[in-house]
């Protein structure tokens, strides 16, 4: 009994730590943006605009929540549940240094593949039951994007347990103590992050939301503290990309001193999860939205392909490594074999660019010689 | 029958239960705090400003249930890619051929589909 009270006491700790985390996030971000765009950003709200979020919570919860005529009203209240719930229950298992983790599942990443998927039928749902013409367009267009970036990002994390030898998130960590996996796998880092910005629909993959075009999306009828609960869960899954991204590839925690001195672990995760988090802040106001053809072109032409070649690749360089030194019970790579699949990695990565930028250039000359590519 | 591998996701559970409870707690706070003042007007669905015109359920084009089938065929596959990375090392030779040979026809498979233009969005 006193081992679920310990329980509830630690995920009530890390929702709270959610909930202040993304209040952070998007106070940030529109720091960030309003750098980028020569602006100052929110200033007014305390010092340097540092309460607007709280601000903006305060607003939302007093707002009117509005449900239109002809919307299923079961389903309508309970589609921001369906959306926010997994994209919390991933949390569980996501270790912030060697010791801090809820539940160190062993088959951690499987575990979150599974979980994460979830949150899709919560997006298919606030569509179908706010019953609008936008947002049934709209969570049909999130479904159909959210499903075709799910299978890279499913790929390359298989990938990742075929070298780690393991699901489980600190062992991932601790191979990387010496040198962080990106370094021998950048072509996985490189699905990984782009599958993961269209899997939580950030620019330039907001495709869901549209604001030009589908308003919103699935999220249209939706408003106050409903809405926010959709925005929460954006927030919670863009932090949990970053945070993904730095303990697969980055190597988590790890980093120089923090052999001697424990508490430099947790800044070394917050510092490199910031550098990820403001790449993607970075890309947001740089880069314009895909069109929806594009946009599934690019995740069933390009990136399932590229994380087939990315599976054979880190199957085969283990496994050429096992016949020759007849040796089946170390689970890690040596160091030629650690630069053999980093070379094979780069010099994928890199046809793959010049293969996208001769295609391009043949594109941009026929569009101005004034003839249909 | 309760084993340690499964009492190890009774956090996964106390997790779903707190939040939803959480959440539900902050809907009923807004519900006493929010003002109602439900008009015809303000439930109306938002179509752009303009009255809504005909039935709101539109059908749905064919090709995003063609792009659910594809999703479907892959990540079954990618179900059976999960424990294999683990053992195929300790099983040797016939794992590793046995799982190149599975991917090389579901890669045909997207070839085909590709070369047919059922990838094409359009």
């Amino acid at each position: 009994m006193s081992t679920l009270l310990i329980t509830i006491t630690q995920v009530s700790i890390l929702l709270a730590f959610i909930m202040v985390m993304v209040l952070i996030l998007t106070y940030l971000e529109r720091k960030v943006l309003a750098r980028i765009q020569m602006r100052m950003g929110p200033m007014r709200t305390g010092p340097y605009g540092i309460l607007q979020s709280l601000a903006d919570m305060m607003k939302l919860l007093a707002k009117e929540d509005i449900r239109p005529h002809g919307s299923d009203r079961m389903l309508f209240y309970l589609a921001p549940l369906f959306v926010f719930v997994p994209s919390f229950l991933i949390w569980i298992t996501i270790p912030f240094t060697r010791n801090i983790v809820v539940e160190n599942l062993e088959l951690g990443l499987f575990y979150i593949v599974a979980v994460s998927t979830v949150s899709i039928v919560g997006m298919v749902l606030a569509g179908w039951a706010s019953g609008g013409k936008y947002s049934i367009l709209g969570s049909a267009r999130s479904a159909a994007q959210l499903i075709s970036y799910e299978l890279p990002l499913v790929f390359v994390i298989a990938g990742v347990g075929i070298l780690a030898q393991s699901f489980n998130l600190i062992t991932i960590v601790n191979q990387q103590s010496s040198i962080p996996a990106i370094v021998y796998q950048p072509l996985g880092f490189t699905i990984f992050f782009v599958a993961g910005l269209a899997e939580v629909g950030r620019i330039p993959f907001d495709i869901p939301h549209a604001e030009s075009e589908v308003v919103g999306g699935p999220f249209v009828e939706y408003s106050g503290i409903r809405w926010s609960i959709f925005f929460l869960a954006e927030y919670a899954n863009t932090l949990a990309i970053a945070t993904l991204s730095v303990l697969l590839f980055l190597g988590g925690w790890s980093g120089p001193l923090t052999e001697h001195f424990e508490w430099l672990q947790p800044i070394w995760l917050i510092l490199k999860v910031s550098a990820i988090l403001f790449l993607i802040f970075w890309i947001r106001a740089t880069l314009p939205r895909f069109r929806i053809d594009q946009l599934m072109q690019f995740a069933w032409k390009i990136l399932l392909p590229l994380s087939f070649v990315y599976i054979m690749v880190n199957a085969t360089v283990p496994f050429v490594e096992t016949v020759i030194t007849s040796n089946a019970a170390s689970n890690q790579l040596t160091g030629i074999a650690q630069i053999i699949l980093g070379a094979c990695q780069i010099l994928i990565l890199f046809l793959v660019a010049f293969a996208i930028s001769k295609r391009r250039k043949k594109y941009l000359t026929h569009l101005h010689q004034g003839v249909p590519a | 029958m309760v084993t340690q591998t499964s009492l190890n996701y009774v956090p996964v559970v106390v997790a779903a239960i707190v939040s939803g409870t959480v959440l539900s707690l902050l809907f009923i706070l807004a519900a006493v705090v929010a003002p109602k003042r439900r008009t015809m007007i303000s439930a109306i669905p938002y179509e752009s400003g303009i009255p809504p015109k005909g039935s709101t359920w539109k059908q749905i084009n064919l090709r995003y249930y063609l792009f659910a089938v594809f999703f479907l065929v892959f990540d079954i596959e990618a179900v059976f890619l999960f424990p294999w990375a683990l053992t195929y090392l300790g099983i040797g030779a016939i794992a590793f051929f046995e799982m190149v040979i599975f991917l090389g026809i579901l890669f045909l498979g997207l070839v085909y589909a590709w070369k047919k233009g059922v990838l094409k969005w359009t």
